[in-house]
């Protein structure tokens, strides 16, 4: 048992050091969460410190090691160093802990961009809000966020309370209806990172994702652009994709969805002005491609049992040109 | 208090234990008077805190199996990314049911269970106070147990967590039955949880033998009293929250309806101030298992005695101070959560001293290897990983990065299984003998500790390494490619060798039960009041009140235990003594066998899941729990015996 656990450690160490991965609180790509990280490094070294000290005691006791005979009166006065030890500790971890704390909050002070997050079962919708209305857009399931700059997230639920979590940017922070929260991430790291809901809402809690993408500066102006566009009205002479708008406007598309630039302008489910630039359907349930989209205006109750969502009756031929057309709205 | 026995004209022979009547009259005179009627009509009125504790401990093993079978099938849903062996609505009730059950009908009723048995007998009495509550109590959670199971057989078992936060389990997102049979068991639970409470206070407090003054009760009945007060203060609080639930979803009240003015984290408040002390409420008896276990194994009396019973009083205050921690992530004002970060902080103190005293008793001992003490020694290995790893909860920053992910369901099963269950499985190998005396084998009970310590591990340590890597708590499948799909499938095996390993146990207790080595009245050569008696116990469990004068009675007084005597044979009484120092003070009577805590615990039953479908249920079914209840109370002419109280 005591070499298992010793080496329990050892491996533990091991693999945290080869923590890599786009949804994990060990490989840093932001202030917060590498302020976070460094945290936990510091506390699991004087933590572990005290374990293998534990385990040491424990296994000089089963071992009968009395030569220095544990006489009443000297572990007294052990057991009063040992708790005025962990008062200590306790104390210093505390401290640093407040230290970080305090850190992280003032980070989102100087703010320079504000994302309105709204939780929905089960898909996140996005804002980005600017003080010109026409500045400001709206996606899902997906936030663009530049290196170096200071974002500013507001976080609302429409229905049940969700927890807004991007591992490697930042812990997590609840949206609860009724309230409005904030938090702060600045990215440090150009990459693909995976958010995912973290409190438990329902059905499909295990489908809810979303992408937070980190681009330098000028890469996120040039998006930002790209999304503040309405979706180009397909050409007369491309009669798929018309016929896929005709199809998208007369079926019950419409009734949830927007798309900038028609007259779909429901605002039940996502946005659907940009769908098919973003990476993943239906809050992370499905890698984007145009065969997938069309599986998931089907069927969605079979992928996503529990999502608002209804299964569509199309026939072929109309599904093909909804594809054709909701597959140029990149 | 030396009394002959003598005869009021008119009146039967007032009989009194004492040297007057030889040893063989003795016990077959309290027999008479204290003994359960035989059939089934004994069985179901029997006031026996003995009986009572016996079934307490089968039924809630009984719901450990069932939650335990839960959590195998949820940890083979998890074996692969994408698995399809249970759907979303299932999975989401198999976790909720896991939960409750875990915590409401095994965790906390196990533990006291063993009070009601144990307590008595270690603090020298013939009954638990109040044994007619006693029983009520245990029909009522027997009850309020198969309630939650039928509807979870009939597929509307509750699928809203153990935690139950609204507004997911309020009437708008969590429609049907399903989260009032949950509320609704809270109910059922927490009646029969404040019953033993006060059940065991009043024991405690009033009936301990003459000369256990208050610094001689045993660790174990401090860590029981300690846990009564805590579950006073605790449950009144989930029991009204989750009456507002079933309110708001069944009259439709708004307690936690902002859009009328009220709060969705009022609910996270009342639940976790219950949930939190809910978890030292079971820790602490667990303590309890722990040092009554060590210094018996260790071969010497335990080491820093005071120290022990002060950090079981600074765990259930400080317990009560630090709820908030589970809400870091709400957004609450940052100088209120570093008062729940220092608090939480601060309780690893107490249970720094109390690791250090166990630690200390073996140093000074010469420890025997039987399995009680393996499952003590693995309980501080993997207890003492969770407690460090809940000082790391503490820490807002690092809560909000692992809070409701892997690393939280590690945490707690810790603390809960190394905490909890590592101390209760020792317990179980430790008064087997006393319970029904026969031994437990000790080849399969060694056996029994390593397959259990290996699956415990290999299911939960890598769950920290999951929660860090961002696997969120309560996801029904997740995808390929995060890197968590190799320590889920180590997670699973561990999970099915766990089950072998409780498999090899239940088959231990089965052939033991009926083939066990006889086990003599103190087989392990133990300090403690409850090794005075045979095993099992008789049912008056002591012929003669013992006299206490030290902390380790059957250690002092290896030749027999002076004892008072002065109590009546021929009627049930029991010996009341002061609070403080345990003097003599009053005899007290003690009900006999009824029924009627059994009616009125179907009455209640019958009321409470009425009001799941219909407020009027309240009403009408008042009505017959009045009827039973003043039928339990109704007074019987106690023959008047003009006797003064004992000198």
């Amino acid at each position: 048992m005591r070499r298992l656990s010793g080496s329990g450690v050892v491996v533990a160490l091991v693999l945290l050091g080869g923590c890599q991965g786009v949804q994990s609180a060990l490989d840093p790509a932001g202030d917060q969460a590498g302020g976070i990280a460094g945290l936990f490094w510091l506390f699991l070294g004087v933590l572990g410190a005290i374990y293998l000290l534990v385990l040491v005691l424990l296994v000089g006791a089963l071992l009968g090691l009395r030569q220095r005979a544990a006489t009443e009166r000297r572990l007294t006065g052990l057991l009063t160093a040992w708790a005025g030890g962990t008062t200590i500790i306790i104390l210093g971890l505390t401290a640093f802990s407040y230290g970080t704390d305090a850190r992280i909050t003032r980070l989102g002070d100087d703010a320079e961009l504000t994302i309105e997050v709204t939780a929905k079962q089960f898909w996140w919708q996005v804002k980005y809000v600017e003080p010109q209305p026409s500045r400001s857009f709206e996606t899902a399931n997906e936030v663009y966020l530049p290196v170096g700059v200071p974002v500013r997230f507001i976080l609302k639920s429409q229905d049940v309370i969700h927890s807004f979590w991007i591992p490697n940017l930042h812990g997590k922070t609840d949206l609860i209806p009724g309230r409005v929260n904030e938090t702060s991430i600045t990215a440090r790291r150009a990459g693909v990172y995976r958010g995912q809901c973290a409190e438990f809402c329902g059905f499909q809690h295990a489908h809810m994702a979303l992408d937070a993408v980190a681009v330098p500066a000028p890469e996120f102006e040039a998006w930002r652009e790209s999304r503040l566009k309405p979706a180009p009205t397909p050409t007369p002479e491309d009669q798929l994709r018309s016929e896929g708008l005709q199809v998208f406007l007369t079926s019950p598309c419409v009734m949830c969805h927007t798309i900038r630039g028609t007259s779909a302008s429901s605002r039940v489910g996502p946005d659907l002005t940009h769908v098919a630039g973003r990476r993943t359907i239906a809050a992370g349930a499905l890698p984007y491609s145009r065969g997938n989209l069309g599986g998931w205006i089907v069927n969605p109750q079979s992928i996503k049992p529990g999502s608002q969502m209804p299964d569509i009756q199309l026939e072929p031929d109309q599904l093909q040109a909804l594809l054709a057309y909701l597959d140029s709205l990149t | 208090m030396n009394r002959m026995p003598r005869t009021v004209p008119g009146r039967e022979e007032i009989a009194r234990d004492g040297p007057w009547l030889s040893e063989a009259e003795t016990h077959r005179r309290l027999e008479r008077t204290w003994e359960t009627p035989p059939g089934l009509w004994g069985w179901l009125s029997t006031v026996d805190h003995k009986m009572v504790g016996r079934r307490y401990i089968a039924t809630a093993f009984v719901f450990f199996v069932l939650a335990g079978i839960l959590a195998l099938v949820m940890r083979l849903q998890l074996a692969s990314p994408e698995n399809g062996l249970v759907s979303a609505d299932r999975y989401n009730q198999l976790f909720t049911m896991h939960g409750t059950t875990m915590m409401f009908l095994f965790a906390v009723p196990v533990m006291e269970a063993f009070a009601i048995y144990l307590v008595p007998l270690m603090v020298g009495t013939r009954s638990i106070a109040f044994p007619r509550l006693n029983a009520f109590s245990y029909w009522v959670y027997l009850f309020g147990g198969i309630m939650l199971w039928v509807a979870f057989a009939l597929n509307i078992g509750p699928d809203v967590g153990w935690f139950a936060y609204v507004p997911l389990a309020g009437p708008q997102y969590a429609p049907g039955k399903r989260a009032d049979f949950w509320a609704q068991l809270v109910t059922f639970t927490e009646i029969a949880a404040l019953a033993v409470s006060v059940e065991i206070i009043v024991t405690v407090l009033k009936q301990r033998a003459p000369g256990m003054s208050l610094n001689r009760i045993p660790i174990f009945v401090w860590g029981q009293l300690v846990t009564s007060f805590m579950v006073l203060f605790a449950m009144p609080s989930v029991m009204l929250s989750s009456s507002m639930l079933i309110m708001d979803r069944l009259v439709g009240t708004h307690f936690f309806n902002k859009a009328e003015g009220g709060d969705a984290l009022l609910w996270q408040h009342m639940f976790w101030f219950f949930g939190h002390p809910e978890v030292y409420i079971i820790f602490l008896p667990a303590t309890g298992f722990v040092s009554s276990i060590i210094p018996v194994f260790a071969r010497r009396p335990i080491f820093g005695y005071t120290a022990l019973v002060l950090a079981l009083f600074a765990t259930a205050i400080l317990g009560f101070g630090l709820w908030v921690h589970h809400m870091f992530a709400t957004n609450l004002p940052h100088l209120g959560n570093s008062f729940y970060t220092a608090a939480s902080m601060t309780i690893a103190i107490p249970s720094g001293i109390q690791i250090f005293c166990w630690i200390a008793t073996l140093w000074g001992g010469s420890p025997r290897f039987a399995t009680p003490l393996l499952f003590t020694i693995g309980f501080i290995v993997v207890f003492v990983l969770g407690g460090l790893s809940g000082i790391m909860l503490a820490s807002v920053p690092l809560d909000l990065q692992v809070h409701d992910t892997y690393f939280v369901v590690a945490h707690f099963h810790y603390v809960l299984i190394g905490g909890a269950v590592f101390p209760l499985l020792g317990a179980v190998y430790y008064w087997f003998p006393k319970l029904t005396g026969r031994m437990l084998n000790e080849l399969a009970g060694k056996v029994h500790f390593w397959l259990f310590f290996i699956g415990f591990n290999l299911t939960f340590f890598p769950m920290h390494l999951l929660g860090l890597e961002g696997m969120p708590r309560r996801v029904y499948t997740y995808p390929p490619g995060l890197g968590w799909d190799t320590m889920n499938l180590t997670a699973t095996v561990g999970a099915v060798t766990l089950f072998v390993s409780l498999s090899i146990f239940a088959a231990n207790v089965g052939v033991s039960l009926f083939r066990g080595q006889r086990a003599g009245s103190n087989p392990w050569d133990a300090s403690t009041l409850e090794w005075a008696t045979p095993s099992p116990p008789a049912s008056y469990n002591f012929a003669h009140i013992p006299v206490v004068s030290g902390h380790d009675p059957l250690w002092e007084e290896p030749d027999g235990l002076p004892v008072v005597s002065g109590l009546r044979v021929n009627q049930r009484e029991v010996l009341l003594t002061t609070a403080v120092d345990a003097e003599p003070d009053v005899r007290e009577p003690v009900p006999q066998p009824s029924i009627w805590p059994l009616i009125s615990a179907l009455t209640l039953t019958g009321m409470l899941i009425g009001s799941i479908f219909t407020p009027w249920a309240v009403l009408w079914g008042s009505i017959p729990v009045a009827v039973a209840v003043t039928a339990w109370f109704w007074p019987k002419s106690p023959p008047e015996t003009p006797e003064p109280v004992i000198d």
